[in-house]
């Protein structure tokens, strides 16, 4: 049993674009460039099913993913049930859904 | 012929002396600097056409030149009135009527000492750059090329921390475009803008933005630059907080531009004393009807043209600067 010494060490929460690498986000980019014209409008959180049931946000991980944060990208896209809500309402077109199944496809090992 | 002083010779002035010359009415260009031209001088190419300032701005010289204008270069002018303009030699020019072509004041980015501005090298302000761009060379201070490149929008823009509550209008499309050009010249390199809003305003700079994101991979990361300081390896860190991620965020860059706003002369207030006039809670001349007299100062016989009155972008200024012109034509006509 781990001795309780009476305090926690927290990690840094900050993003770090240089220790993050970025390679598997440029990946992600360049298979669907789209994706960078986001402009953090929120329609697709708003509409989404699985979102008003549960934490997921894509907005915020598909960001967090494009800064090089991976982990829990993939647990958190198994949350999404794939209605397509999110690609009928996105006002740049993104295709929100693709997006899903590449970010699942490319980061199943993080 | 009834006669017109234009203060300011830059695209502004230019533009009104023109109209007016083509209305039937003699105007006098009265510009502070040895040459006509104003902040058009110092620019590469412009938003977001990619246009030569150049091209922009010898046309209108030689339409100056052509039309026989006369210009009164190295003239300052301390006070102004519907029929008589003091200069600092202490000569007054007597007329019929004034436009009031001066501009504005390009924020001076010392001011916010947190981003190291002439403190730290590579820390540059978008006008730098533009003059880097027109003599064709960007590098860091030691020469080499930048490798990751950070925008920093809304320096000196609606920031109450150094008076400056408006919205400079421009910096956020010249941000967008200057990041483009450095993505072309530097194809490897990584550039980040941060930015407060995306104010994408005018035809075709929505679609540029666009562009600059899905063509040229630029990221565009919401939040503002706390601080930037210079690491060991000559580099500088900077910090922000990413708010769409509602994380802080840092990384360390060859070069910060910052897009620095504009902001209203501080000779202003002389002039507007002089004459009566008002000026807005920014320090911009406050024009007469926010509607319908928007090139009219509230004194008759007095025009606004181009950023006297708030920030504009060219276009806006030249269209402005012919309505100011054919205000004064008709005042001078009743």
């Amino acid at each position: 049993m781990a001795i309780e010494f009476g305090y926690t060490i927290s990690k840094p929460r900050a993003i770090d674009i240089d220790r993050n690498n970025l390679r598997k986000s440029d990946e992600i980019l360049r298979e669907m460039p789209e994706l960078q014209t986001c402009i953090g409008c929120g329609s697709c959180t708003a509409v989404c099913t699985a979102g008003n049931l549960t934490s997921f946000n894509f907005r915020r991980v598909h960001t967090l993913v494009r800064r090089g944060e991976y982990r829990g990208a993939y647990e958190e896209m198994n949350k999404c049930m794939l209605c397509g809500k999110c690609r009928l309402v996105c006002p740049r077109g993104i295709n929100t859904r693709g997006v899903v199944l590449l970010l699942k496809r490319k980061l199943g090992d993080f | 012929m009834k006669k017109v002083i234009v203060i300011g010779g830059g695209a502004a002035g230019m533009q009104a002396a023109l109209r007016l010359r083509a209305r039937g009415v003699e105007p006098l260009v009265v510009e502070r600097e040895t040459e006509t031209g104003g902040k058009l001088r110092g620019w590469h190419v412009l938003f977001p056409s990619f246009t030569p300032a150049g091209e922009l701005l010898s046309e209108l010289r030689r339409r100056v030149r052509e039309s026989g204008i006369e210009v009164l270069t190295g003239a300052t002018v301390t006070a102004i009135a519907p029929r008589r303009v003091t200069l600092s030699d202490g000569r007054c020019l007597a007329c019929d009527a004034v436009v009031l072509a001066t501009g504005f004041t390009l924020f001076d980015a010392r001011i916010k000492e947190e981003y190291g501005y002439g403190i730290y090298d590579n820390v540059v302000t978008s006008a730098d750059l533009e003059r880097m761009f027109a003599q064709g060379r960007v590098a860091k201070a030691d020469g080499t090329a930048p490798r990751r490149i950070a925008f920093l929008h809304c320096v000196g823009s609606r920031d109450e921390k150094v008076c400056q509550q408006h919205c400079s209008r421009v910096c956020c499309i010249t941000g967008v475009k200057q990041a483009m050009e450095l993505r072309r010249m530097f194809p490897a390199a990584d550039v980040f803008n941060f930015y407060m809003d995306m104010r994408m305003f005018g035809p075709g700079y929505e679609e540029l933005y666009r562009e600059a994101q899905q063509r040229c991979n630029i990221h565009f990361v919401r939040g503002r630059i706390s601080e930037a300081s210079p690491t060991i390896d000559g580099r500088l860190q900077i910090k922000a907080e990413d708010t769409l991620t509602g994380r802080p965020l840092r990384m360390s860059v060859d070069m910060l531009v910052l897009l620095v706003g504009m902001r209203a002369n501080d000779d202003n207030a002389a002039l507007a004393a002089s004459a009566g006039l008002a000026r807005s809670a920014s320090g911009f001349m406050a024009p007469r009807d926010l509607f319908l007299g928007r090139v009219s100062a509230p004194v008759e016989g007095i025009f606004y043209a181009g950023t006297v009155t708030a920030p504009k972008t060219l276009g806006e200024t030249l269209d402005e600067a012919t309505a100011a012109a054919d205000a004064a034509a008709e005042y001078l006509k009743a």
